[in-house]
């Protein structure tokens, strides 16, 4: 088994039902009819044997990392900057969204290695966002640091485009 | 200055550094590690995403 790093495909068919919104909130058609909030992002941590990709639909603890100082179903993702898009042409464009700041495991020791994040929706009933990968990797009583890359159009975490 | 380590806070003048890096088209990836007599006893890892792979070719059908 591996992980692959890709945009989970249940998500893409989730923004067309309005099922996550990472931004400040705008629908009224949600749970909530007078008080709509922002969605909570986690990140989840899981092991190379486990098999994370484009095929999962929902966070579940199969294949996470434990460990002391590390709490199932990872930490809260900062999330300060809404989706944004623009346009390109007059027939292209995309869509943009990245963390506002670094994803942080703070002194945890985690022996057994791990090679993935799986972003999900905790709001919206666990709901798979992406899965990012990165080269093997052990903490030993220390800091797992994951920094986001620039929010643009060529280099943000998650984007959508037309072409 | 003082390391957290799997035998409590320590001074890393007591304790052998190690450090690393690897840098891809996914990720710059560092790494430190403190050792103490053959014995690992802190390892942090600082990760950096660079970009993922964008999921593009978004199709509309024409109505009419």
């Amino acid at each position: 088994m591996a992980n692959t790093q890709s945009m989970c495909t249940s998500f893409m068919s989730e923004l067309m039902l309005g099922q996550h919104q990472l931004g400040t909130a705008t629908l009224v058609s949600r749970g909530s009819l007078t008080a709509p909030t922002t969605d909570t992002v986690k990140a989840a941590l899981f092991l190379t044997s486990a098999t994370i990709n484009a095929a999962t639909t929902v966070y579940a603890a199969t294949g996470e990392v434990s460990g002391t100082g590390y709490t199932a179903g990872g930490v809260t993702v900062t999330n300060a900057t809404a989706p944004t898009s623009t346009n390109s042409s007059a027939t292209a464009g995309v869509a943009y969204w990245t963390p506002s700041a670094s994803i942080t495991y703070t002194t945890v020791t985690l022996t057994t290695a791990f090679d993935t994040v799986l972003l999900y929706n905790f709001t919206q009933s666990l709901k798979a966002i992406s899965v990012h990968t990165f080269g093997s990797q052990t903490i030993t009583a220390g800091t797992f640091t994951l920094t986001m890359p620039s929010n643009t159009t060529s280099t943000a975490l998650l984007r959508l485009a037309t072409t | 200055m003082i390391v957290t380590t799997t035998k409590g806070d320590m001074d890393d003048s007591l304790l052998e550094k190690r450090e690393g890096a690897v840098d891809n088209d996914n990720e710059l990836t560092t790494w430190v590690e403190y050792w103490q007599e053959g014995e690992l006893v802190h390892r942090s890892v600082h990760v950096t995403l660079k970009k993922m792979p964008v999921f593009g070719g978004g199709e509309t059908q024409s109505i009419g």
